[in-house]
């Protein structure tokens, strides 16, 4: 692998490194925010981040520029930004790192975020089982408050922002940007239908920027070093800068690892992560959380950037890397994540709701040795008529363990609706209703 | 109750929304702090404090995990059963809970000491299996990890091996 620089892990790889606010400073920190606030205008920041071409890194990899730019300008009332810390996307465990090992560095794209769009305020949703990274945000937030980085009169400007960290109760679905932003109002975390957008109709129906850890913690990098600069790392023009990619599995060295775009998924895996955990091979993995379609050891030279994963017909999402060797029956990992999106459906939408129960209740049946002629196309048609049918993207996203399983390993679930078959005593069995 | 004891500290959270509703899950979750659940009365007092009806902070606990509507025991033992920590090892060491302490997946110990639950991705899969007690994260178990952490558990109501803040993998020193 080439040589390159880490960016959003450089500090805390330095030995001793606690995420202090002296610390922070110490490593050149707040000087974003100060230069935002002494040289540039709102507009100009938004430019830059645009410039950059820094996509959302919790999932849907939207132009994070883009996004602030839809804000109204001329908005009479108060605008929002939210940051999206309620990182629960199986085999994803990256913001968990940046919040409570460099709580500044997301404190301050906070702040400049906040003033590129003109929020006053800014909520961090963090999920309510990180005790500890909210306990590290709240004193994190007091140190910055103390040194006049937040408040009402920031560094003696007229600029005035507060940041707050509002803890979940433990909903996958809250991820989702609108989900969240009901679940801050103190409801249900049901998604709403879009349009109207965040930008325009969000927190309190007022104009809103919801905004992933990793992709906050950019921000003070790009304007340091330069749009251009960060344009030019990883694989660009369309997937620009690096991403931390969150390794799990069965490799050697499972954890964090900071790369540009671009590298393969067999660098990834093989170099930093040390390859198989042992003399079994690979056999699949999933490229970006529970909800990205699995891949196949013919995928191994894909590139890690928003298009490459696409083309290979997947995605990158979240940057969850999870590894599955040779022996790991792929019909038990398909059941284990729908037991997870079961779990975690809302119950908004019917096709979602019912849906999942049914795919669920025919995997485990599969599994258990009761699987029958005919289950591989009911699974097929039920995941066909959840897809592109809900409000939120979770519809999508359950399904896609069950379709890419059946796509590469099909012979497995084959091989157990046959071995179910013929052990089947078929005197006594209850007749299924079928219309 | 939680208006006398924790007046100040509401009146904190209140400040930070400019819609009383938003403070549902910090009272929530302070009231679960309190009392180790949510009771039917702590849901009572803050409808009354968010002026809504009870009813509708029942519907919105409701559809949150993390709050228990019912008593459990002192120590929540919450261990991630989905697929990355299924495939370190998880299923194996919730059954090993189990034969341990003696209780099923969703029981409580006869002392009331211990209550055990699985539950989906805690945001630890490069340091499965793990498990979640109260509000610390227990990570990288292996059997002797977890008896010293019930002992610890029992004997001082919290454990030296529970998880700092999360890097992984470690930074290397220089020198090595």
């Amino acid at each position: 692998m080439a040589q390159y620089e880490k960016i959003l892990l450089r500090n805390m790889e330095q030995p001793g490194y606690r995420g202090s606010l002296h610390e922070y400073e110490r490593t050149g920190g707040y000087q974003a925010l100060r230069k935002v606030l002494r040289d540039l205008s709102p507009a100009q920041v938004i430019e830059a981040v645009k410039n950059s071409g820094l996509r959302g890194r919790g999932g849907a990899g939207f132009p994070t520029g883009i996004k602030w730019g839809f804000v109204p300008k001329d908005h009479p009332g108060p605008k929002y930004l939210c940051c999206n810390a309620d990182e629960s996307e199986p085999g994803t465990f990256k913001d968990r790192q940046l919040m409570e090992r460099d709580p500044h560095q997301l404190l301050e794209g906070i702040l400049i975020a906040c003033y590129a769009i003109g929020a006053p305020v800014a909520y961090i949703y963090i999920r309510g089982e990180f005790r500890l990274g909210a306990k590290i945000l709240e004193r994190a937030i007091e140190e910055a408050r103390g040194a006049g980085y937040i408040g009402p009169r920031i560094l003696g400007t007229d600029v005035g922002i507060e940041v707050y960290v509002h803890q979940g109760a433990g909903a996958y679905i809250c991820g989702e940007e609108t989900a969240l932003l009901e679940s801050l109002e103190g409801k249900r975390g049901l998604p709403r239908f879009k349009p109207p957008f965040p930008a325009t109709h969000g927190l309190y129906q007022k104009p809103t920027v919801v905004n992933n850890v990793e992709t906050l913690c950019n921000v003070p990098h790009i304007v340091n070093r330069g749009a251009e600069w960060f344009a030019s790392i990883g694989s660009p023009p369309k997937s620009t800068g690096t991403r931390i990619f969150c390794l799990s599995g069965h490799v050697k060295r499972p954890g964090n690892y900071e790369v540009p775009m671009g590298v393969t998924f067999r660098e990834l895996i093989f170099e930093l992560g040390g390859g198989m955990r042992s003399e079994k091979p690979l056999k699949g993995f999933i490229p970006g959380g529970a909800s990205a379609p699995f891949l196949t050891p013919d995928h191994l030279d894909v590139k890690m950037d928003f298009e490459s994963v696409a083309q290979a017909g997947s995605m990158l999402g979240s940057g969850g890397v999870t590894v599955m060797e040779e022996g790991t029956s792929m019909v038990w990992a398909a059941l284990r994540l729908m037991e997870f999106f079961y779990h975690e459906s809302c119950g908004k939408c019917t096709p979602c709701r019912e849906g999942s129960s049914w795919i669920l209740q025919i995997l485990q049946r599969i599994w258990a040795g009761g699987g029958r002629p005919g289950d591989l196309e009911l699974l097929e048609d039920l995941c066909k008529n959840i897809e592109g049918r809900t409000v939120c993207a979770f519809g999508d996203a359950e399904v896609s363990p069950v379709l890419s399983t059946l796509r590469y390993w099909r012979d497995e679930y084959e091989a157990l609706i046959h071995q179910a078959e013929a052990t089947r005593t078929t005197k006594g069995e209850i007749p299924v209703l079928t219309m | 109750m939680l208006r006398e004891k924790h007046h100040q500290y509401i009146a904190a959270i209140l400040k930070r929304y400019p819609v009383k509703r938003s403070a549902m899950l910090p009272l929530l979750n302070l009231a679960q702090r309190e009392e180790g659940y949510v009771s039917e009365a702590a849901m009572k007092e803050i409808a009354a404090i968010l002026d809504l009806t009870p009813s509708q902070v029942y519907e919105t606990a409701t559809f949150y995990t993390m709050l228990n509507l019912k008593p459990i025991g002192t120590f929540h033992i919450q261990v991630c059963k989905s697929l990355m920590c299924a495939l370190v090892g998880a299923d194996e060491l919730i059954h090993w809970l189990e034969d341990h302490l003696g209780i099923k997946v969703g029981e409580t110990t006869s002392d009331n000491l211990f209550t055990l639950s699985v539950v989906e991705c805690l945001g630890s899969c490069a340091t499965g299996p793990m498990m979640q007690v109260n509000d610390d994260y227990y990570e990288r178990l292996d059997r002797q990890k977890v008896t010293q952490i019930l002992d610890d558990l029992r004997r001082n109501g919290t454990s030296p091996l529970k998880s700092g803040p999360f890097m992984c993998p470690e930074p290397v020193p220089p020198s090595s």
